[in-house]
C-alpha cells in the first residue's frame, strides 16, 4: 500500500516535470516564426504593393512552422490530463 | 480554486448499441450545421438578377471570395468542380465550430476526433487524385523514389500529412481553451487573494467575487477564440487546396 502511493507520487511528479520539459519545444517555433515575420516585414517595406500576398504566405508558413511546437504541447497536455502511466500502479 | 479542464462530455450513452455515445462534440456540430444551413437558406431566398437586398449582396460577396481563393490557389479549371463548394463548406464548418466557444459551448474542433475525420477525408481526396493522375502503378512507384531504400520514409511522410493537419487544428483550438481556463482560474484566485487583504466584512465579501477575472480574459479570447478560429479554418482550407491541386497535377 505504502509503496503504491509512493510510486504514484513519483509518477505524478515526473509527469509534471516531463510536461514542463516537453514545452521547451516551444522555443523552436518561436524563433522560426519571429524570423519569418521579420523577413516578411523587410519585404513589405521594400515592396508595399505585395502586402496582401506576403501576409497570406507568412501566416501560412507560420502555421506550418507551428506544428512542431504543437506536437510538444499535445505531449504536455497528455502527460497532465490523460496520463497513461498512472494506471500502471 | 477549482479548474475544469476536460474533454467533450458524454451526454447519452447506449451500451446496447455497441457502446454508442452521444458526446457534446456531436451535438454542438449539429447545431453549427443547422445554423449554417439556415443562414444559407435565408441568404439565398428570392434571388434577383440585379441584387437589391442586403442579404443577397453579402451572399454574393462570400461566394466571390471563395471563388477568388480557389482560383488563386488551385487554378481556373477548378472553379466549375465540386471543390469550390467543398472548400467553402469546410471553411464555414471549421470556423463555425471554433467560434461556438464564444457562446460558451464546447468547441467541436478542440476534440481530436472531429479534425482527424476531416483530415482523413482530405487524405482520401489526395490519394484518389494521385491515383487518378499517375495510375495505380505510378502511385505505388512514387513511394520508391528517388531510391527504393527511401520507401519507409516516404510512407511515414504520407501518413504525416493527415496527422499534422489534424494535430495543428486541434492543438491550436484546444490550447486556446486550456490557456483561457488557466488564466481565468488564476485571475479569480489572485483577486480573492488581493481583495482578501481588505479589512473587515468588506474584504470578506469582495474576495468572493472574482473582480480581476472580468475584462482581461476577453482580450485573450479575442485572439484565441476569434482570430485563431478564422486563421485555423483558413489554413486547413489552404493546405487542402494545395495538397489536392498538387496531387491532381494536370488531370482534373
Amino acid at each position: 500500500m505504502e509503496t503504491s502511493i509512493l510510486a504514484k507520487a513519483i509518477v505524478c511528479g515526473c509527469s509534471a516535470l516531463g510536461a514542463g520539459v516537453a514545452m521547451i519545444g516551444g522555443l523552436g517555433p518561436g524563433i522560426g516564426e519571429g524570423y519569418a515575420v521579420g523577413k516578411a516585414l523587410e519585404s513589405m517595406a521594400r515592396q508595399p504593393e505585395m502586402k496582401g500576398t506576403l501576409t497570406t504566405t507568412m501566416l501560412m508558413g507560420c502555421a506550418v512552422a507551428e506544428t512542431t511546437g504543437l506536437y510538444s504541447l499535445i505531449i504536455a497536455l497528455i502527460l497532465l490530463f490523460v496520463n497513461p502511466f498512472t494506471g500502471l500502479f | 480554486m477549482d479548474l475544469d479542464i476536460t474533454g467533450a462530455k458524454i451526454l447519452i450513452s447506449i451500451p446496447e448499441l455497441g457502446g454508442f455515445m452521444l458526446t457534446e462534440t456531436v451535438v454542438v456540430t449539429w447545431v453549427v450545421m443547422l445554423v449554417l444551413v439556415l443562414a444559407c437558406r435565408f441568404m439565398t431566398k428570392n434571388l434577383e438578377v440585379h441584387p437589391t437586398k442586403k442579404r443577397q449582396i453579402i451572399a454574393e460577396t462570400i461566394v466571390g471570395a471563395a471563388q477568388n481563393l480557389v482560383k488563386s490557389n488551385m487554378g481556373e479549371k477548378y472553379l466549375g468542380t465540386w471543390y469550390l463548394p467543398f472548400i467553402g463548406a469546410l471553411f464555414a464548418l471549421s470556423a463555425g465550430c471554433s467560434l461556438s466557444s464564444l457562446f460558451g459551448a464546447y468547441a467541436p474542433t478542440s476534440d481530436l476526433s472531429t479534425v482527424l475525420a476531416w483530415a482523413l477525408f482530405v487524405f482520401a481526396l489526395i490519394t484518389i487524385n494521385k491515383i487518378k493522375s499517375n495510375g495505380i502503378g505510378g502511385y505505388l512507384k512514387s513511394y520508391t523514389e528517388p531510391i527504393p531504400v527511401m520507401t519507409p520514409f516516404n510512407i511515414i511522410g504520407e501518413i504525416a500529412t493527415p496527422v499534422s493537419m489534424a494535430f495543428r487544428h486541434f492543438g491550436n483550438i484546444a490550447s486556446g481553451s486550456v490557456i483561457t481556463a488557466l488564466i481565468y482560474g488564476g485571475l479569480s484566485a489572485l483577486s480573492g487573494l488581493v481583495l482578501g487583504l481588505l479589512p473587515g466584512a468588506l474584504g470578506q465579501t469582495l474576495s468572493n467575487i472574482p473582480i480581476f477575472a472580468a475584462g482581461i480574459p476577453a482580450i485573450l479570447s479575442l485572439y484565441f477564440d476569434f482570430f485563431s478560429s478564422f486563421l485555423q479554418a483558413f489554413i486547413f482550407c489552404m493546405l487542402t487546396m494545395m495538397y489536392v491541386s498538387d496531387a491532381a497535377g494536370d488531370a482534373v
